[in-house]
């Protein structure tokens, strides 16, 4: 599903890469935390599968593509894809939760008779049932968060990238959404999270793969944050 | 829902920024002005170059001591010359007769020139006006001959008038127009700025470029067509109340500028506006959202 060869990055006028010649392997249907401190490169592994940066050398490819010779032009579509949560919601903040769900539908071309249908359904699936017509300011920032995975999962992607979802949210909320990723990851929705939530790793016990200053220092099938 | 979607878009972007819109719409209208002015007097100094060419007559004035053989002799070579179309002999009283037609206002210099101070002349008019300088060279030095005179020397000096003109509207024009496409680039930046989370999420769900560009274009191309109608109500203004008012003692100068002609320059103007502001928007864009 998803296949780092030999990546490396360097981002320009930066002194060392981010990445430094990483390879993993990611199978349809896993769940994977991406470990590790600030700086050590996750994110950057992120918004490579997200085709934001391109690798300096090496090969990023995601669902059979090949994302490191991906013209940009492509890149619209290779995104429906590809569901996205981060760890500050980016919810628009004058429509409501059903509005912000159906917005991501509406804009790459589904009419609305498709969103009446499908919206509600994902909604319910997250939790939100009857929160519908609320603004994101009359939510908590766990609701917010659940909108924001709705609309992460409301196209049914292949792939669910997490970047520090819980990093707003208090532990038990936070376990909460974790919940509820790992639901979505047992309809086989492959879930990658980079995370600094130590309780939370240690909870789920998923793989876990630990980077440090660019370069994989762990990759434990049933981890722990170490 | 997509064009709609679109189409609303378009009107809060204009709408938001209303001070900076009506400034953008303004100097696009001035510079179109220009630029439709421009092209009418282009238009304009084509249709009297026509005009006056079609009339044009090279003038052999003869010499006071010629005798009457070398006249008829030079007729004859006259007529007979394939670049010229019409021969006319004006002798001195004819001569003395056009001259008092031409200064009747001026009884001065009237009664300071007396009819045998005129010299006779052929007038010819050419198959090919453009052709003077050769008629000129051939007889300038011929027998009898004291000098060869085109009025198409003089009509050059008033053309390279217009076309002054028609470059100085030009270059207020093009003067404008950087000014009207800086404040495009400046609205659609502020535009996409307070667009940014839509933008963003846009971006990261998969909505395909265009769409996301879409709105901020199309009001960059709204603001050049209302700016091309601004341009058009200038230039009638300008027809009715300067050439067809203050101007019209010298209609019989000019050629005349027609509603028509008038209405013709819309089509360029919106078509220059609408493109032009499209691509600023469209370049601004890809600096600022880079998508």
């Amino acid at each position: 599903m998803i296949q780092l060869e030999q990546v490396t990055k360097t981002y320009p006028k930066a002194s060392r890469p981010s990445l430094d010649n990483v390879s993993v392997s990611i199978d349809k249907g896993e769940f994977v935390f991406f470990i590790g401190p600030s700086g050590s490169g996750k994110s950057t592994i992120i918004k490579m599968l997200l085709h934001e940066v391109t690798p300096n050398k090496g090969r990023v490819v995601v669902n059979g593509k090949d994302v490191t010779s991906m013209r940009s032009w492509k890149r619209p579509h290779f995104r429906r894809s590809i569901g996205c949560v981060f760890q500050d919601f980016r919810l628009l903040p004058n429509r409501t939760a059903y509005e912000n769900v159906a917005f991501a539908l509406e804009v790459i071309g589904k009419t609305k008779a498709v969103a009446r249908r499908v919206v509600p359904e994902v909604l319910e699936l997250v939790g939100l049932g009857g929160k519908e017509h609320r603004y994101p300011h009359e939510l908590s920032g766990g609701e917010q968060q659940r909108v924001a995975v709705a609309r992460a999962f409301v196209n049914r992607p292949l792939i669910l990238l997490a970047d520090e979802p819980t990093g707003n949210l208090d532990p038990d909320t936070s376990i909460e959404i974790m919940r509820l990723l790992d639901r979505i990851n047992r309809t086989g929705t492959t879930v990658v999270m980079v995370t600094h939530d130590s309780n939370i790793v240690n909870q789920m016990r998923r793989r876990v793969i630990e980077i440090e200053s660019g370069r994989i220092v762990r990759d434990q099938a049933r981890g722990v944050y170490g | 829902m997509r064009m709609k979607y679109v189409l609303s878009e378009v009107l809060v972007g204009l709408w938001r920024n209303v001070t900076m819109t009506i400034a953008m719409i303004i100097t696009l209208g001035v510079s179109l002005t220009m630029l439709g002015a421009s092209g009418l007097i282009y238009t304009k100094v084509a249709d009297m170059k026509e005009l006056y060419f079609e009339n044009i007559q090279v003038s052999v004035f003869l010499k006071t001591d010629i005798s009457e053989e070398e006249r008829a002799e030079l007729g004859a070579r006259l007529e007979a010359d394939p670049l010229v179309s019409q021969v006319t002999y004006v002798n001195k009283e004819e001569a003395f007769q056009r001259f008092q037609e031409m200064f009747r206002d001026s009884p001065d210099l009237l009664s300071a020139v007396k009819a045998d101070q005129l010299p006779e002349s052929y007038r010819l008019n050419l198959v090919n006006p453009e052709e003077y300088k050769t008629i000129s060279e051939q007889y300038a030095s011929a027998a009898g001959v004291d000098q060869v005179v085109d009025q198409s020397q003089v009509l050059d000096k008033i053309f390279n008038l217009f076309t002054a003109g028609q470059n100085v509207a030009l270059a207020a024009a093009v003067a404008m127009a950087v000014a009207a496409l800086l404040l495009v680039a400046n609205t659609i930046q502020v535009a996409a700025y307070s667009k940014r989370r839509e933008v963003a999420v846009m971006k990261l769900v998969g909505a395909s470029n265009w769409f996301i560009q879409a709105p901020f274009v199309l009001e960059a191309v709204v603001a050049g067509l209302i700016g091309s109608v601004l341009g058009l109500g200038a230039l009638i203004a300008l027809k009715k109340f300067l050439f067809d008012d203050a101007l019209s003692a010298l209609q019989g100068l000019f050629a005349p500028v027609s509603w028509g002609e008038v209405l013709l320059t819309f089509p360029l103007m919106a078509g220059i506006g609408g493109l032009i502001s499209a691509v600023t928007a469209w370049v601004t864009l890809r600096f600022y959202l880079r998508v």
